[in-house]
């Protein structure tokens, strides 16, 4: 198709959802209310249609990369608003246009009836705008938009139910720590246009080459200029992704309606911050320490989330660790050079996690609210879809051979072991000890869910049933890609691998094959050994757990507060900044330098004016003389001066 | 001294002295009386000028509208002159301080003065508009209606406000 | 010849008569005819001007204010009978109800 058309499928790909945003929100309220389901998924079905015509265009190998108007032209910055559709984009184009699409289907069966229907509609497709710009930007700027904008919309949508505390500080809090992440990654913005003159990727990337060499004293430290550029772009991911020390907001983003947690902390806006590093290899290839500090990052937050996980008792609170540490395992993907990989998993684990979320909700549904697992219990024959479904898609996640979750993981332990880089090995044992988590967990889950005695209400019982068809539906959707994703990237014969490769390159390999194999079994008996403890813990001695959370009872608080970092957040960050701000912002500039101000003017203005009127005393004379003396003075003055 | 010198002192003269009585009379009959003799002797001055025309307007103006005006208003407020009450305020010495070291500053920053030919004398209108003879009034009406129209309707207008508004203010209301 | 600075002293002097008298006296209408006094001076200055600089444009201005002149007067005399009904008297100190 000529290039003319091709711009305005991508152009439109992103502008359906917004259309339908703008619709939904400005007639939602009085016109449209509960019909709002018809236009958002009107447009996002349009979108994703385009979005696979978008994929097969990439897929015979052409790339898009043009702009369509300047943005801004001021001086020697200019920057334009295009789309850059490459083989990165177009896997993104596919997961996020499937997961949205099927994530509004299933919002029609779990949203019906709420007051804000429309405006949940609204803000999902004002969500899969903001995403796709990020995603099909051609320069950093517009990255940047849509880095804001999908943070915007997961303050809308986690705070959707408004009238909650909970869910409105969660919110809050889920913008507010983004802005720390984003206050670096803007750093770090300026400094590529510093540094390279320009903001678009192409131009950018291919004169990234100047930096090295390049060094900046920061602090008092050395630092080589595509090291600081990295790890300040990689701020970005920190606080977007989940990662350590910023990923407190997550877990508290559950409050939000369970649709939202399966599209945006699941699927798409925390891959946000994996999708910028691989988009920015160029860059961080430039500066291993960066690489490091990232494998790092990303292995240590996997088993940080992993450890948490074990012991929590919400449905929703235990998945979303879960992604945390999936994330994780993207992110320690990236670091040790395997960005192909990462990205493989971000494609599986949306469909999963995705999965695992929808699942949730309809167990939700079913329970009536109820979040507690020990609260459940023996749920699989009254749903026996959800069960299927997700019983899949733990087995996906949790490593089970020949499931998607199997060949993208194994993928980035074995890259992580091979990849000779110095921090390699490390981050390997921490994934390994992960994996093992990760099967140990996701399990507990479905054993306590699903499987045992019934263990809720009388009056729960009575209500369980399965989710509707809007909601099954994509339930099963989700399970054939949660299976069948995988095929993509077996080892050795990687479609996805060899699609990728003209963009992310090939990852070294320091290692024999055999190893390979070797550490395939490994990830067999992790994930058996996961399995079957999880069996033995919850399905058939459920006392051993309570016996183990007593006997070790300081692990077991330190894991369920989890690792009270947000107590330590609140007393090293939040409680002083409050208190600047009571006291000397609020206390000092505002009440007495601005008040003082503002009320001072008037009341100087009153006084002088107070004065002043005493001049006019109403005797005639008296202005008279006034007059002749002001006459006088002035004749004298004209007189002495010539 | 010359004819013109000694005409010139002694309009000078009448009219600092009426000038005088005219401010420190107690009867206000008697300083408009006094201002009468003095307006006179400014239009004698005006003669002198070579300004017959404003002479006249100074006489037929002041002398005869205006002067008048004070002494109708005077009759009909009735004003009584009270002997016994003072005329001037407590503090006229510092007045009269004042208006010295005004005459004073005034007389010294402009005295000493040399001025030129302007462009708009008798003669020179009189080539540039063709009139036969010179006479002050044609020279007054020709620059009056010529370049000065626009004044001359303003003066009329403001006649017409001074007028109405005489006799608005004035109006006995019922 | 008579000077021009003659001419100057005597307008001068005359407007500081004027001066004076509307800064000393009480009656409203004393004060009231110290303003002509004051005008007439200028006029006076400006007839002398416009002589000795063979300008007729003086006496245009003469014109002009003897007419402002006239009307000013007609004005201030209408105010003073409408405060002489209110206050039954024309002095000036008794009239202050404009004061800050």
């Amino acid at each position: 198709m000529t290039k003319e058309i091709y711009s305005l499928i991508l152009t439109l790909i992103p502008a359906l959802p917004l259309l339908g945003f703008a619709v939904n929100i400005t007639l939602g309220r009085k016109f449209i209310r509960d019909k709002a389901h018809f236009i958002g998924i009107t447009m996002v079905l349009a979108s994703w249609i385009l979005a696979l015509i978008a994929f097969r265009e990439v897929y015979h190998g052409n790339i898009f990369d043009g702009d369509l108007y300047t943005w801004i032209s001021s001086g020697g910055f200019v920057v334009s608003v295009g789309f850059l559709v490459d083989q990165l984009t177009a896997v993104m184009l596919i997961v996020v246009t499937t997961v949205s699409l099927l994530v509004h289907i299933y919002s029609v069966g779990y949203m019906h009836g709420e007051a804000g229907f429309y405006r949940f509609f609204a803000y999902l497709n004002l969500f899969t705008f903001s995403m796709l710009m990020l995603i099909m930007g051609n320069n950093f700027l517009q990255l940047y938009f849509g880095w804001e904008a999908v943070g915007l919309c997961s303050y809308f949508l986690i705070g959707y139910y408004y009238e909650k505390k909970s869910a409105s500080d969660a919110g809050k809090k889920a913008f507010i720590v983004n802005r720390f992440g984003d206050f670096g990654f803007g750093l770090g913005v300026i400094l590529i246009f510093l540094t390279l003159g320009t903001l678009n990727y192409a131009d950018a990337f291919s004169n990234a080459d100047i930096l090295v060499g390049q060094s900046i004293n920061v602090l008092g430290n050395n630092m080589t200029m595509p090291t600081l550029i990295a790890l300040l772009l990689f701020c970005g991911a920190v606080g977007k992704s989940a990662q350590l020390p910023l990923h407190v907001w997550l877990p508290d983003a559950m409050e939000g309606p369970t649709p939202v947690s399966a599209l945006i902390h699941a699927a798409t806006m925390v891959t946000a911050g994996v999708f910028m590093v691989a988009r920015c290899a160029p860059i961080f290839n430039l500066s291993p320490a960066a690489m490091s500090v990232v494998a790092v990052t990303g292995a240590v937050t996997a088993l940080f989330a992993g450890t948490i996980a074990l012991v929590q008792r919400d449905i929703k609170r235990i998945i979303a660790y879960s992604t945390v540490s999936q994330l994780g395992y993207m992110v320690l993907a990236c670091g040790v050079g395997a960005y192909s990989a990462g990205i493989f998993h971000l494609f599986t684990h949306a469909f999963f996690k995705a999965l695992l979320f929808l699942g949730a909700g309809s167990v939700m549904h079913a329970m009536g609210g109820e979040l507690d697992i020990f609260k459940m219990g023996g749920l699989k024959k009254y749903m026996p879809v959800t069960y299927w479904t997700f019983l899949l898609a733990s087995f996906s996640i949790a490593g089970f051979p020949l499931m998607a979750g199997f060949f993208s993981k194994d993928e980035i332990l074995w890259l992580a072991f091979a990849s000779g880089t110095s921090v390699g090995k490390f981050v390997w044992v921490l994934g390994v000890i992960t994996a093992l988590l990760t099967a140990f967990y996701s399990f507990r889950i479905v054993f306590l869910t699903f499987h045992g005695e019934f263990r809720g209400t009388d009056d729960q019982k009575h209500h369980l049933h399965e989710s509707p068809l809007t909601m099954t539906v994509p339930l099963v959707l989700l399970a054939i890609g949660a299976v069948g994703a995988g095929w993509f990237g077996i080892p050795g014969h990687s479609a996805f691998g060899h699609f990728m490769e003209p963009l992310l390159g090939k990852p070294e390999v320091h290692a024999s094959h055999a190893a390979e194999y070797g550490l395939m079994a490994l990830a067999f008996v992790l994930f058996a050994a996961g399995y079957l403890g999880a069996k033995h813990l919850y399905l058939k001695r459920l006392d051993i757990p309570k016996k183990l959370s007593e006997n070790y009872s300081i692990i077991y608080d330190l894991l369920w507060n989890k690792y009270f970092v947000d107590e330590i957040y609140n007393a090293l960050v939040i409680r002083p900044t409050l208190w600047v701000a009571n006291s000397v912002i609020v206390g000092i500039t505002d009440g007495r330098i601005i008040e003082g101000i503002v009320n001072g003017v008037p009341k100087g203005i009153g006084r002088t004016g107070g004065i002043l009127r005493k001049l006019q005393g109403g005797k005639t004379h008296s202005y008279g003389a006034f007059m002749g003396y002001a006459f006088l003075f002035l004749l004298a003055i004209v007189f002495i001066w010539y | 001294m010359t004819l013109s010198q000694f005409f010139f002192f002694y309009n000078a003269i009448v009219i600092i002295s009426t000038a005088l009585l005219m401010v420190t009379r107690k009867s206000p009959v008697h300083s408009v009386i006094f201002m009468l003799i003095m307006f006179f002797h400014v239009a004698g001055l005006y003669l002198f000028l070579n300004a017959e025309f404003v002479a006249a307007l100074q006489v037929i103006v002041y002398a005869g509208a205006i002067l008048v005006l004070f002494l109708f208003v005077i009759f009909l407020l009735n004003l009584k002159v009270d002997r016994l009450e003072r005329q001037s305020i407590a503090n006229w010495p510092t007045a009269a301080v004042l208006s010295v070291a005004m005459f004073t500053v005034i007389a010294m920053a402009t005295s000493g003065m040399q001025v030129g030919p302007g462009k708009y004398s008798i003669e020179s209108l009189n080539r540039s508009f063709g009139i036969e003879g010179s006479s002050h009034i044609k020279a007054v009406g020709v620059l009056l209606y010529t370049k000065y129209i626009f004044p001359f309707e303003a003066a009329s207008l403001i006649l017409l406000v001074a007028m109405i508004g005489a006799i608005v203010l004035a109006k006995k209301s019922r | 010849m008579v000077p021009l600075d003659w001419y100057i002293w005597l307008a001068s002097a005359l407007f500081c008569i004027g001066v004076f008298g509307f800064l000393s006296r009480r009656n409203i209408i004393i004060m009231l005819m110290s303003i002509e006094l004051m005008l007439n001076a200028v006029n006076i200055s400006l007839v002398a001007f416009s002589h000795y600089m063979n300008d007729i444009r003086g006496h245009i201005m003469v014109f002009f204010i003897i007419t402002v002149a006239a009307a000013e007067a007609a004005i201030g005399l209408a105010i003073i009978i409408a405060m002489f009904r209110n206050n039954d008297t024309t002095n000036v100190d008794e009239m202050t109800e404009l004061k800050g």
